[in-house]
């Protein structure tokens, strides 16, 4: 295992043992794993990654790995330097290593990079919103997608706040595409294949808890080399991926202004109160129903209800 | 072990389902409909002897079409339009639905990964909306017993019914795997707003169908159906008020989650409660034209007293969806927005000015009451700031959103005729179903005396 990683193999087996035991005990209601799930002891033992973009080279050798591990087209031989390439996530690009220019010159640019991926929200839009629970936020961390389930809706693509899932449109059995952060190299017990990859430490893979505490000790030890925010510590409720940057992270495209709170909550407030809307508007209704009905009931004559039109 | 017995169990449940969902009801269904069809043209020459042979084809078409009861209809020039129009759209989608069943979604639609939901969502939003008159008139017969209004509720339940099933029609062609349309009966998210949705919209439909079955029945002279609707005919109802003001109101709450993208002029967290107040202005209007043309182009009773009655619930309705739209934008702080120019408060203010405000003064004015005219233009004026509602918060406020990923979106050609295709079907249906059924208001003695329909 690599020695980076902050976890030793006894713990992280210990773990996912355990996690394995707890799946198999989660009933058919996959959905249910979501609320209320931050701040459960499966959340503080979570794994995550961190991503430090000050030790990014900007190599792509993680979406390399990637696209090995996924079975996705191999990335070409050549690719224009400085460049992100592919421009954006797709259904055949579960990741991607994008470039900034941050500083220097016109003719001497400085570049940072930056791997994006899906960011494995503690609370995700996407499994909040899928009808089926075709995803699910698992206990390990890992926000996984079961197509077998799926009805290809999309409402997952247009709910997640960093716009990841992907969508095969040329495709008449169409699947949704994202990262699963390796959810079945991490149940065996190792990296994700980005992780991996990675020649210089940039990616780190371990229990979130311990890359927080991590992150922050770099912070404080380097006060000059980064900016002294964790982005995804909070962000959309706190997410599995995190990231640290030398320079403020809106310069790097990642969006700044998302709520501290989960992103499903509000639906979920909508959502609690609709047992209560139901009973109040059947009791009413039939109520109303049944105070104007009482004089035909008291004996008047009756208006047919199959001869709609009298 | 357990394991092993449960997927053979759910593979069963799934083979079990495929079959009936997409053999056993198909068939079943098409086999009902030619039966009614084949009982309605020739009841009495369907040959009763055994052994007789059976007719040839072109036999049964020539005494079909001089059977009594039968009127070819002589079409009128602009009808002929029409249906040239409406077969041109029907061939054009069936090219467009083939190319996106065997290759995919883009092939027919311009959605990307940036915008996963297109005119079809925005559109099927608008159909349901319209929809709306079928368990608003439902509950004002049934539920306040406003007898009065007993004439046009089979017209406003059928409008509904045709607005639902062209919403299930078109949600088959958007999901990407259709043929799992039925998992939410199984594969529970009760977080999921899409999920309360599919199955209010599915129970909705199921309520729609047996609210109308009593015209089948009737039509067929089924008495002793008849009675056992007419028994169940109140608590249909009210489940139909429950389920519809679930999810007219869920399918805003859809929106709620995507405050991230969606313009801040039509993001709201009373979205859910606009969608339902508007859907019940918009059902309210639409019966107020549908019987109208029912009468010009059926040549039966026209309401027109009855339908002036609904002028003033239309414009309190709309009263009251004004003032929670501006009391919202007050309390979120969004009023300098709406002041300031864009195409997006541009969007909002004619949605308000010609959608709302504008209706609401005609409806009030005494002319409501004695001129059908003003009602007409005062109910298409609704209709249209419903749907721009509707179009507002689904496609038009993304619009900055996509600016930010430098995409945009346009609805594709294969989009706008399957659209447009699916609203000449849903128009199609209505006149066959109005046609074949006792639909309309119609003197009792004509109806006893005619065995059918003919209004
Ligand atoms: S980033 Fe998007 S896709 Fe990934 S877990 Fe969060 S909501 Fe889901
Ligand atoms: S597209 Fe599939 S995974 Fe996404 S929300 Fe719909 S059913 Fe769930
Ligand atoms: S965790 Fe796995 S799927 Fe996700 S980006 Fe890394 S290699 Fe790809």
């Amino acid at each position: 295992m690599n020695n980076q990683t902050t976890i030793t193999r006894r713990d992280f087996l210990k773990l996912s043992g355990a996690s394995a035991l707890a799946l198999t005990a989660l009933p058919a209601f996959d959905g249910q794993a979501l609320a209320g799930f931050l701040g459960s002891e499966q959340a503080a033992n979570q794994m995550g990654i961190l991503i430090d973009t000050t030790k990014c080279v900007g190599c792509r050798q993680c979406q390399a790995a990637c696209n090995l591990r996924n079975n996705l087209p191999p990335l070409p031989e050549k690719i224009l330097p400085n460049q992100t390439f592919p421009a954006q996530l797709s259904a055949t690009a579960f990741t991607n290593v994008q470039f900034f220019q941050t500083g220097g010159a016109e003719d001497a640019p400085v570049f940072t990079t930056i791997k994006r991926q899906c960011m494995h929200c503690l609370e995700p839009a996407c499994a909040a919103v899928c009808p089926v629970g075709a995803i699910v936020k698992t206990p390990l961390g890992p926000v996984t997608y079961d197509a077998e389930k799926c009805l290809g809706c999309r409402y997952c693509m247009a709910a997640c706040p960093f716009n990841i899932p992907k969508f095969e449109w040329d495709s008449a059995n169409p699947r949704i595409r994202k990262c699963d952060m390796c959810a079945d190299r991490i149940a065996a017990g190792e990296l994700p294949a980005c992780v991996q990859a990675c020649p210089t430490g940039a990616l780190e893979f371990g229990p979130r808890k311990e890359l927080i505490a991590q992150a922050q000790a770099r912070i404080g030890k380097n006060p000059d080399k980064y900016v002294p925010y964790i982005y995804g510590l909070s962000a959309v409720g706190g997410t599995s991926v995190m990231y640290l940057a030398a320079v403020p992270f809106d310069q790097l495209g990642l969006n700044v202004n998302l709520p501290d709170s989960a992103v499903p909550e509000l639906t979920l407030q909508v959502m609690d109160k609709i047992p209560a809307i139901a009973i109040t508007v059947a009791l009413l209704a039939g109520g109303v129903a049944w105070w104007r009905g009482r004089k035909t009931r008291a004996g008047e004559p009756e208006s047919s209800i199959e001869d709609a039109e009298h | 072990m357990f394991e092993q017995s449960l997927e053979f169990f759910t593979e069963g449940l799934t083979l079990a389902g495929m079959v009936l969902f997409r053999l056993v009801l198909p068939l079943a269904f098409m086999f009902g409909v030619g039966w009614v069809l084949w009982r309605f043209f020739a009841p009495e020459a369907v040959p009763q002897v055994k052994g007789a042979r059976p007719e040839s084809f072109g036999a049964f078409i020539t005494r079909v079409r001089e059977l009594p009861n039968l009127r070819v209809p002589v079409l009128s020039s602009g009808q002929v339009l029409a249906l040239f129009i409406a077969i041109m759209l029907w061939i054009g989608a069936t090219g467009f639905l083939i190319a996106r069943f065997f290759w995919g979604l883009e092939t027919a639609s311009a959605m990307s990964d940036a915008m996963p939901w297109g005119l079809w969502i925005a559109f099927k939003l608008s159909f349901v909306a319209c929809a709306a008159g079928g368990f608003t008139f439902a509950a004002i017969v049934y539920v306040f017993r406003l007898e009065k209004y007993r004439p046009i509720v089979r017209t406003a339940i059928l409008t509904g019914l045709i607005g639902y099933t062209v919403f299930i029609v078109s949600l088959l062609i958007d999901l990407g795997r259709w043929y799992n349309i039925w998992h939410p009966i199984v594969m529970w998210n009760p977080h999921s707003v899409m999920f309360e949705i599919a199955w209010c919209v599915m129970l909705y439909t199921t309520v729609l169908y047996a609210e109308f079955s009593p015209a089948l029945f009737e039509r067929l002279g089924w008495k002793r159906m008849q009675k056992i609707m007419h028994v169940i005919t109140v608590p249909l109802v009210i489940a139909g008020v429950v389920l519809s003001t679930l999810h007219q109101s869920s399918l805003g709450s859809l929106y709620l989650i995507q405050f991230t993208k969606l313009d801040p002029l039509f993001w709201s967290p009373l979205i859910p409660v606009f969608f339902f107040v508007s859907a019940v202005a918009a059902g309210l209007a639409l019966m107020m034209v549908v019987p109208c043309i029912n009468a010009r182009a059926f040549h039966c009773e026209n309401k027109q007293e009855l339908i002036a009655t609904l002028a003033k619930p239309a414009a309190i309705v709309l009263g009251v969806y004004f003032t929670l739209l501006v009391g919202d934008m007050l309390v979120r702080g969004e009023l300098r927005t709406l002041m300031a120019p864009s195409a997006m408060s541009a969007l909002w203010w004619v949605q308000v000015l010609f959608g709302i405000i504008l209706p609401m003064a005609l409806l009030f004015t005494p002319q409501a009451k004695s001129e059908p005219r003003v009602r007409y233009v005062a109910a298409g004026l609704v209709i249209g700031g419903v749907i721009l509602e509707r179009f507002n918060v689904a496609l038009f406020g993304f619009s900055e959103y996509l600016g930010s990923l430098n995409t945009t979106y346009v609805p594709s050609f294969g989009e706008w005729v399957i659209t447009l295709a699916l609203i000449a079907g849903a128009v199609a249906v209505y006149v066959a179903a109005v046609k074949l059924l006792p639909v309309l208001p119609q003197p009792r003695h004509e109806l006893a005396a005619k065995p059918v329909k003919s209004c």
